[in-house]
């Protein structure tokens, strides 16, 4: 049975580092995978979705509507966006952080409100509060790990020791602050 | 053990198997990564960024004159601008192998078109080769070699977007090295004269046939037969989609040599099956062969020739089989992308969007989102090198029709000026322009994530490079004023755009300050804060269209995480709230 997550953010969040360490660690637990990511232009402080599939065998890199088992947003209006892509019986998991677009910012748009509730009343949704945890933690810039770090709670793999696996893949000068998310992220569910 | 690969680092790692020597190319999403990728081998290959993909493709096409295998990589819109090289080497064919990779980029993912470059095998007659996962950029890139030595041809190897981008896992194998053989002039086959191409005409077509009785054996065409009911002719990313929705006994004929078909060998699987699907992605390229074949099957008539697919959109249009989705009560605002905080373009476009009566024709690259509220300071973007020559075009335009309350600017950056702007600025000075030519030089390739080019100093190899003055060639050109400015400074830049408004010679600018997201160079840091005291809820400031600055509880605000400390909300503010 092939497991679809939908990672989707802002531009610049760090949604392809998770799925990289995501990635490395289902590799090394045996499982066939796949993994789509965006480049260029529509990386720039745009909406961006990462995919990642795996399973037994997995054919298709990517998915369509309603076909996602969870969606991991890293910021609240990007999961109201992407929620289509949710199944029906998927699992929903949000930052709180906000992230004004140009539109708001500039007055011509108002950020929408009840974006966790909209969620929570269709899902089976977990709110993080990335962006808090990490300004506890004293760097702002590792929510996707916390985010990250909820995810591994959620998939239930703990056969895999995600911890070496972030060892390897991220460079030291950041890898104590991101492991100090990470678990933070797993003891907030 | 198996590596986790993207198709681009795959691709890389089979040329560098096939033993390839000479490499060049122009980046350009979703084929950079291919390049960036070739340096890891460089004590076997050289490998090289070129000005622009005819360069690229000519320098590749010189290795393999030359004797030597090489390779060519550029997004689909870059095999337009090497279309000129590619036509005739299929006429001449090929001393070592030669492989030109085109990059599609179906729903445009970063792009200004989703044109399908299959047609350009057909066109320009050369053998077609699909992979269509990252196992098969590596294992193709050697049969795209292997082919193109047999058939003496150029191949073009074509991905897509999701192929490039997408992860999967790759065994290796070893590098295969050639033998090297001594140069030996061949005027009759490598000189393009009319005589020798009329001698090559005939010879292309044969070889095109003894392409097409081979490509019915390609080891790369494979049937994989199940059940009888219905059968699925497929290739690319497409085959991937078209294995996840049809039932476990439809029967393939997955093909990764897709120009010249295997007609033979599809017209034998079609008998073979009661319903025939021929699943692909953008143009019915292959569904209009096949049906000229008298073969009948389903293909456009039920799936769009628009934007990409995935496995959900190919149940929904073949089998009318919608996925269950669920609607929030909440609509999201949309997020286009945008200049990150700190982008030296900014200072530029703000400036340049308080005139009215300029009009600005802009180019490819990250200054296209100039164009993007609240600056909204582009009237048109074409092509890489449009900037220049549009701008003149419509600067013509507004002399002949007498329209004088218009001054035109062409804006390009840096690498496009090497790509193809340095001909628009000829051009504005021998035909007498009334344009003045802006130059965005932010010392690196931006958009494509950091690409060195020929005025960034240093080479795909990381080595140091002479660095080409911009304003010397501009001046060489006939430009007597060129005005360097760090766009930055509001003042300044105001003050250069005064300049060379008023100027009675012919006059450009050069904006320089290096991207910020450029590693070697130290930017400083330090953050700009409001002082709600100060703050008198103007808004002035959100016209910079900075993504970390925004309005919260009527006053001003700048997000810690995203501001860089660039001032340019704080030169802005006529209250001096943010410092």
């Amino acid at each position: 049975m092939t497991k679809s997550i939908l990672l989707v953010g802002v531009g610049g969040q760090g949604a392809i580092l998770v799925s990289k360490i995501l990635t490395e660690g289902l590799v090394r637990a045996g499982f066939d995978v796949k993994m789509s990511e965006v480049h260029g232009m529509a990386q720039r402080g745009g909406s961006v979705s990462t995919q990642v599939r795996y399973g037994d065998k997995v054919y298709s890199p990517i998915i369509g509507e309603g076909a996602a088992d969870i969606l991991v947003a890293f910021e609240r209006m990007e999961a109201v966006r992407y929620a289509s892509y949710l199944k029906p019986d998927g699992i929903a998991l949000i930052s709180d952080k906000e992230i004004m677009p140009m539109s708001v910012a500039s007055g011509s748009a108002e950020y929408p409100a009840g974006c966790l509730e909209a969620m929570q009343e269709k899902f089976s949704t977990v709110v993080v509060e990335a962006d808090r945890i990490s300004r506890e933690i004293g760097n702002s810039r590792c929510q996707n790990i916390v985010l990250f770090g909820t995810l591994t709670r959620v998939l239930k793999l703990d056969q895999i020791d995600w911890e070496l696996v972030m060892k390897e893949v991220l460079p030291i000068k950041i890898l104590e602050v991101n492991l100090e998310a990470f678990k933070r992220g797993r003891e907030a569910v | 053990m198996k590596h986790l690969l993207t198709g681009n680092e795959a691709a890389a790692r089979g040329a560098f198997e096939a033993g390839v020597k000479v490499c060049s190319a122009y980046p350009g999403t979703p084929s950079t990564e291919i390049f960036e990728n070739l340096p890891h081998y460089r004590d076997y290959l050289y490998c090289e960024w070129a000005p622009n993909e005819k360069v690229a493709t000519e320098v590749a096409y010189g290795a393999s004159i030359a004797g030597v295998r090489s390779l060519t990589a550029m997004k689909h819109v870059g095999v337009n601008v090497a279309a000129d090289p590619i036509f005739t080497a299929t006429y001449n064919g090929v001393g070592g192998g030669f492989v030109i990779v085109s990059a599609d980029d179906p729903d445009m993912h970063s792009s200004q078109n989703e044109q399908d470059n299959r047609y350009y095998a057909k066109f320009a007659k050369m053998p077609l080769v699909e992979p269509s996962d990252s196992q098969e950029c590596k294992d193709f890139m050697k049969e795209a070699f292997y082919l193109s030595e047999r058939f003496d041809l150029p191949v073009l190897f074509r991905m897509t977007t999701r192929v490039c981008h997408s992860k999967s896992l790759v065994e290796f194998g070893e590098r295969e090295e050639r033998e090297i053989t001594p140069y030996k002039r061949d005027v009759g086959k490598f000189v393009c004269t009319p005589a020798n191409a009329k001698r090559h005409r005939p010879m292309l077509e044969q070889k095109l046939r003894e392409l097409e009785a081979y490509s019915n054996e390609s080891p790369i065409n494979v049937e994989e037969l199940n059940g009888s009911e219905v059968g699925v002719i497929s290739a690319s990313i497409a085959y991937q989609y078209a294995k996840e929705v049809f039932p476990e006994d439809a029967s393939f004929l997955k093909l990764g040599m897709t120009f010249p078909l295997p007609m033979e060998r599809i017209k034998s699987f079609a008998k073979k099956v009661k319903t025939l699907y021929i699943v692909e992605e953008l143009e019915p390229f292959m569904e209009e062969q096949i049906k000229a074949n008298g073969i009948d099957c389903i293909g456009k008539r039920l799936i769009s020739n628009q934007y990409e697919l995935n496995p959900e959109r190919l149940r929904r249009e073949l089998f009318a089989e919608q996925a269950k989705t669920v609607e929030v009560d909440v609509k999201p605002v949309p997020r286009p992308p945008a200049l990150c905080p700190g982008c030296p373009h900014r200072g530029f476009f703000y400036v340049m969007s308080k005139r009215k009566d300029f009009v600005i024709a802009g180019d490819i690259g990250c200054y296209t989102l100039g164009c993007a509220e609240p600056l909204n300071a582009l009237d048109s973007v074409v092509c890489m090198g449009g900037g220049f020559s549009v701008a003149q075009g419509m600067a013509k335009a507004f002399e002949a029709i007498g329209a004088t309350d218009k001054k035109v600017f062409g804006v390009l950056g840096d690498s496009t000026f090497f790509h193809s702007g340095m001909t628009g600025a000829a051009e504005i000075i021998y035909n007498k322009g009334r344009v003045i030519p802006c130059v965005l030089d932010n010392s690196i390739t931006g958009m494509t994530g950091q690409q060195d080019n020929p005025g960034s100093g240093e080479t795909l190899l990381g080595e140091p490079a002479p660095i080409i003055r911009i304003e010397d060639v501009l001046r060489s050109m006939g430009y007597e004023k060129v005005i360097i400015v760090d766009p930055q400074d509001l003042q300044a830049m105001r003050n250069a755009v005064d300049e060379a408004e008023k100027s009675e010679v012919p006059a450009a600018i050069i904006t320089r300050r290096p991207c910020l997201l450029l590693k070697r160079v130290k930017h400083t840091k330090g953050l700009c804060k409001v002082d709600p005291e100060k703050c008198r809820s103007c808004k002035l400031c959100l016209k910079a269209g900075c993504p970390a600055v925004y309005m919260e509880n009527g006053k001003a605000k700048i997000d810690e995480s995203l501001c860089v400390g660039c001032t340019v909300c704080a030169q802005i503010c006529p209250f001096h709230a943010i410092d």
